[in-house]
């Protein structure tokens, strides 16, 4: 099968789950440090937002390095897409009806 | 009935059928073609259920007051007819049947990629149908089949908490047939079988399965809320503790509305494998047919709120997705064209299997272009929930995903048995079929543009006419459902018997003796031909010196 | 039964199967997300219409609680990660190990969900069941706190059963793996239950600003 090539076992070292972990850590003292300072001040809805991207960043982490992503074949990196992606069409399509509502 | 190439057909000595014996042997098999015959039973059970329902409510509708039942027990009646018809018959019809039977055979396996994980899917099945049956008996069932909030979450009196249950229990077994589908396409192919050599029931399968993993666990975990809300007096979508019924329905048509593709794309599959072999041609526009299967089922995600234009929604989304909506009619109208154009010039014989085929292409047609109608946002407000939807859905359902899946069960009937239906008799059956059809639903479009709403017990004496004539089509169709029960049933014991290859067609599993042997093939299948290549398959014993190949003949 | 890196029937090499259950475990990942997706979507919309009332709810967890949580479960993954490779390379006993100590702070990370739970319980803030939000709150109020804490519980508690799930996949690890089941060749299970895990763990990932992190200044 053509796919059978790319899919060779990769070992990752520990030293590298280490730094990802430590990574992490970070990223999570981050956000809360972040949510304890008042970021709406500067800019509406500043808070979420950078929460939602510091946990996009730890996802990402994890789903590259810990499931090993990053090393796998193209069709397990297109299922991963298209889950997210399916997420999107969800939030985005169901919120533009909220959100124009009030549009005239 | 063309020319078989062997001169007496024997049945195998043995095969999938003859392997073992015994209860045991069924309940706890792992061969896909017997769990797509214990499907097979279990669907036809559900159509009886949702058909005895049908019934009632044609019967009720004889006359303007109503005949039968009281308005409340009309409610049930419909609300039922819609739960079993949708989630237990006709989601796993195609697929579970004629795609489990087929799809590893087509492409050259053994098995499913996970054979116990397809034997769960058809207990989950199973568990989640008696929740439902569970919930019909003691108190039925009102909500509509959509379990609309507020009215499934707080006002119906009726078993909604099995109900929903139930169809969140089932949620379970879709998923884990296209889950398994999908990696058996992925890995499961025989040597030579390239994806573009993969036959377009095939693609159609897998376009299914996208939706099936994707779509499904949206649906069961909007049940799951819907039920929490119901049983703990939550407020996810219930507007007096404020929350958004509208959600729900958001939530409910991201998986409902692409669950019409998961009815629809599986026929026109089995429509995509008939056309060609009766009429001796290779399919005009492969790519384009196995392109606009995964078209319908990535756009089919797109378009879910034009169930919603009269609730309310913002106009700017509903423009948007009417205009999305418009977009599903290009792959539609790409495979109708396709298959049009691989008629012409074909030497087409009207074999059963075949006239299901041209069937489906007429209603589908009038199906989807009615479809185009109620896309369109200024005449949805005055077409939406009359009969004018219950018809063309009906046309796509019935006229479309039933029509393949039973011309598709004639079409594999030898291959699944061995043996042949009376093939005179089958097609007085589908020549009913089509005209009890049309009889039943095509004054419903006229009534619907009259004005008549759906899920009303009584209307109006001047709708009394059509709505006879209706019920009158209603009763053909029924005769048409019944005699293929019966002659197939007959058939598997007094049928003659078919042989390999009896239409002959050209994938995989033509070349496997029928019924087939348990692993399928004696040996694992190499493919060195191109799908549907009937020009160059001097193996299949047709007269090709007299067939117009050449489709550029004369023009 | 099938035994250490046997080729079921139907199959016809080791790597297709391999490659198989690893595909099939990805697309029931994919189907996961789509799960969640339904309560994501209710959580968005529900905040963003009421978001005072979201921020008034939130600070009533404890952010310390889930802060020490976010650890614990990081932590898990961690040992989970080294417990593939610990399998990838052969060294049994200490996957047995990793093993274990994902278990223990999985269990960990359940033991202080209940911890939490009680605490709300103690509060009245358990939807449908006497729920009071703050003493003398107005109806609306009510209701759209206990909105707040129907998905609180929901999100959670939806994800704390995939933690329970993921325990008993581990216990079965465990046990296998004192059999002496994988080695480098074969270990399948290792990597895909590993997979689940780390699923499991990207949840938390963002249930934890959602929940707890909603205006805490």
């Amino acid at each position: 099968m053509s796919e059978q090539h790319s899919e060779q076992h990769h070992i990752a070292s520990p030293t590298l789950y280490l730094t990802i972990f430590a990574a992490l850590m970070i990223c999570t003292f981050l956000t809360v440090v972040a949510a304890k300072i008042d970021l709406n001040q500067y800019f509406s809805g500043l808070n979420i937002i950078v929460a939602l991207t510091i946990a996009v960043f730890k996802a990402s982490l994890v789903v590259l390095f810990f499931m090993h992503a990053k090393y796998s074949p193209k069709r397990t990196q297109l299922v991963i897409i298209a889950s997210v992606f399916w997420l999107a069409i969800m939030l985005f399509m169901t919120m533009s009806d909220y959100v124009s509502r009030s549009w005239t | 009935m063309s020319a078989t190439p062997a001169a007496v057909n024997q049945m195998p000595r043995e095969h999938y059928l003859n392997a073992t014996w015994g209860i045991r042997s069924w309940l706890l098999t792992t061969d896909h073609k017997r769990i797509a015959l214990l499907y097979l039973a279990s669907v036809t059970f559900f159509f009886f259920i949702g058909g005895a329902f049908a019934t009632m409510i044609r019967i009720h509708l004889l006359s303007p007051k109503g005949l039968l039942v009281t308005p409340e027990t009309y409610n049930k009646l419909f609300t039922m007819h819609g739960v079993a018809m949708i989630f237990f018959f006709l989601i796993p019809s195609i697929p579970a049947v004629l795609g489990n039977f087929l799809l590893p055979i087509m492409i050259g396996a053994k098995d499913l990629a996970f054979p116990k994980i397809n034997l769960l899917s058809w207990y989950i099945y199973l568990v989640g149908g008696c929740f439902v049956l569970y919930s019909f008996s003691t108190g039925g069932l009102d909500t509509g089949w959509t379990f609309y909030t507020p009215l499934s979450s707080v006002y119906s009196n009726s078993a909604v908490t099995p109900a929903v249950l139930g169809v969140f229990i089932n949620g379970f077994s879709s998923i884990l047939t296209g889950l398994n589908f999908i990696v058996t396409v992925h890995t499961m192919r025989a040597p030579g079988m390239t994806w573009f050599r993969l036959p377009l029931f095939v693609w159609a399968q897998y376009a299914t399965s996208i939706i099936f993993i994707l779509g499904t666990p949206v649906i069961a975990i909007t049940l799951l809320l819907a039920g929490l809300e119901r049983v703990f007096h939550l407020g996810f979508f219930n507007p007096a503790l404020g929350g958004d019924p509208i959600l729900f329905q958001h939530l409910f048509w991201f998986y409902s509305h692409p669950a019409v593709y998961i009815m629809i794309l599986p026929a026109m599959g089995v429509i995509s494998e008939i056309i060609p072999t009766f009429a001796r041609k290779p399919i005009f526009g492969y790519s384009f047919i196995a392109g606009s299967s995964i078209a319908i089922a990535v756009i089919g995600f797109f378009v879910w709120a034009h169930h919603m234009f009269v609730t309310g929604e913002s106009t700017y989304a509903a423009l948007t997705f009417s205009l999305l909506s418009y977009l599903v009619a290009i792959p539609s109208a790409v495979k109708v064209f396709n298959w049009t154009s691989t008629l012409y010039k074909g030497s087409i014989s009207y074999d059963t299997p075949m006239l299901y085929a041209l069937g489906f292409i007429g209603l589908f047609l009038i199906g989807g272009l009615t479809g185009l109608f109620l896309a369109c946002l200024g005449l949805d407000i005055h077409l939406h929930d009359t009969y004018f939807v219950i018809a063309h859905f009906h046309y796509i359902m019935v006229g479309g995903a039933v029509m393949g899946y039973v011309g598709g069960l004639h079409y594999w009937w030898p291959k699944i048995t061995g043996k042949l239906y009376p093939e005179f008799l089958a097609r007085i059956a589908a020549i009913t079929l089509f005209l009890g059809f049309n009889l039943t639903f095509f004054p419903q479009f006229i009534l619907g543009y009259l004005g008549m709403p759906r899920r009303y017990a009584s209307y109006p004496p001047e709708f009394q006419v059509l709505n006879v004539m209706s019920t009158a089509g209603a009763s053909i169709l029924a005769l048409g459902y019944l005699l293929p029960m019966i002659y197939l049933t007959w058939s598997m014991r007094y049928g003659a018997i078919a042989g390999p290859n009896p239409w002959p067609g050209t994938g995989l599993e033509w070349r496997t003796p029928s019924p087939p042997p348990t692993e399928n093939f004696d040996v694992t299948p190499e493919v060195t031909w191109e799908p549907y290549d009937y020009d160059n398959r001097p193996d299949l014993g047709l007269d090709v010196s007299g067939a117009p190949a050449l489709a550029h003949g004369d023009d | 039964m099938h035994r250490t890196g046997e080729l079921y029937e139907q199959y016809r090499t080791l790597e297709q199967q391999r490659e198989t259950a690893s595909l099939g475990m990805w697309i029931f990942l994919s189907t996961e997300v789509l799960f969640f997706a339904g309560l994501f979507m209710t959580y968005t919309l529900n905040r963003s219409t009421y978001p005072d009332i979201f921020s008034e709810a939130s600070k009533t967890i404890k952010l310390s609680w889930g802060a020490i949580n976010t650890v614990v479960l990081i932590g898990s993954s961690l040992t989970m990660a080294m417990a593939v490779w610990a399998s990838q390379t052969g060294k049994k006993k200490a996957l047995t190990w990793f093993l274990i100590a994902t278990l223990v702070l999985g269990t960990v990370f359940l033991g202080i969900k209940s911890v939490e739970y009680h605490d709300k319980y103690v509060e009245h803030h358990i939807p449908g069941w006497n729920f009071q939000f703050e003493p003398g709150a107005d109806a609306a109020t009510n209701a759209h706190a206990q909105l707040f804490f129907s998905l609180y519980f929901g999100m959670t508690g939806l994800h704390a059963l995939h933690m329970i799930i993921g325990a008993g996949l581990l216990l079965w690890l465990i046990r296998e793996s004192l059999r002496g089941r994988f080695t480098p060749e074969y270990n399948t299970p290792v990597e895909n239950i590993g997979l689940y895990w780390h699923f499991v763990d990207i949840v938390w990932i963002f249930l934890f600003p959602l929940l707890y992190l909603i205006d805490r200044h």
